[in-house]
């Protein structure tokens, strides 16, 4: 039984961890900060909202609700019906292509750019 | 490969599956959470780490299913064994395919495989979501994949270098 560390398994963590920074730069460079929050539930478009306007939203789909906030420019799930809540945890979004994601509940909810129409997104 | 009698392969896939359904417990009651959804330690990987050098690939491959099919009718949802399920294959597939070539030791292929098992759940969720969003969590899930599967490469090689006297 072989066991022991090798070069090569050194490389391939650091080629795993380089692929992940290349990724992340990447996406910090393509994303900026949003101005429209999206929700889709089941795949269907929800509700459009402006990322600068505080408001609150009840998401209301099959599994049950989630309730999403709106404030100081970000966008946060502050409740949920489903039972692990890692919605709610998750930390507030404001950068476009950031998604919050209620999966036993099938609930989306992304930034977007202002501008884009976005719906050949979803479709 | 040395012969071993019914009784003992069957003790023995017995306690492995027993230990890696305790491990889902453990980490089901105490998620670790970052705000970050799908990152955890994956204790039970431990488990299918090292069946994969004492048993082999396919005795290691029914292990984890079992294993992964008990804590979902147990204590998790459909949807979640659906996602463990993806993770749990798609890493197994990795680890198995890493080994045979016999390039990589015990924290390499751990590594890989935690990669791997988020992989498997991040394809899933962007099937079952329908949406490509899903991918935007990549890097994240990619470095917490090499950290954990490093921990857990580390501590299994210990436990390997340990078994290595019991015959």
């Amino acid at each position: 039984m072989r066991t022991d560390t090798k070069k090569n398994d050194i490389i391939l963590i650091a080629a795993l961890l380089a692929a992940a920074a290349v990724v992340f730069v990447i996406w910090m460079a393509v994303s900026r900060t949003g101005g429209t929050v999206v929700v889709t539930v089941d795949g269907d478009e929800y509700a459009r909202l402006p990322l600068d306007k505080d408001t609150v939203l009840e998401i209301k789909s099959s599994g049950g609700t989630n309730t999403l906030t709106i404030s100081g420019g970000k966008a946060d799930m502050t409740a949920a019906s489903c039972p692990d809540g890692i919605c709610v945890d998750h930390y507030p979004i404001s950068r476009t292509g950031e998604t919050i994601i209620c999966l036993p509940n099938k609930v989306i909810v992304t930034i977007e750019d202002a501008s884009e129409s976005g719906a050949d997104l979803y479709t | 490969m040395r012969r071993e009698s019914t009784a003992k392969k069957i003790a023995l896939f017995g306690m492995l599956v027993a230990l890696g359904f305790v491990f889902s417990f453990v980490e089901f009651m105490l998620p670790i959470n970052l705000g970050i959804p799908g990152v955890k330690l994956g204790l039970a990987n431990l488990v299918t780490v090292v069946a994969l050098y004492t048993m082999g690939p396919t005795e290691t491959l029914i292990i984890s299913v079992v294993r992964v099919m008990l804590a979902g009718f147990t204590f998790g949802s459909i949807s979640m064994m659906l996602y463990s399920m993806a993770g749990a294959l798609l890493s197994f597939a990795v680890m198995a395919l890493l080994k045979k070539s016999g390039r990589f030791g015990v924290v390499g292929i751990s590594t890989a495989g935690g990669v791997a098992h988020n992989a498997g759940q991040l394809i899933v969720a962007a099937a079952v979501l329908e949406t490509a969003n899903t991918f935007y969590y990549f890097p994240i899930l990619l470095v917490a994949g090499v950290l954990t599967g490093a921990v857990i490469g580390f501590v299994s090689k210990l436990i390997l270098e340990r078994l290595k006297h019991i015959k």
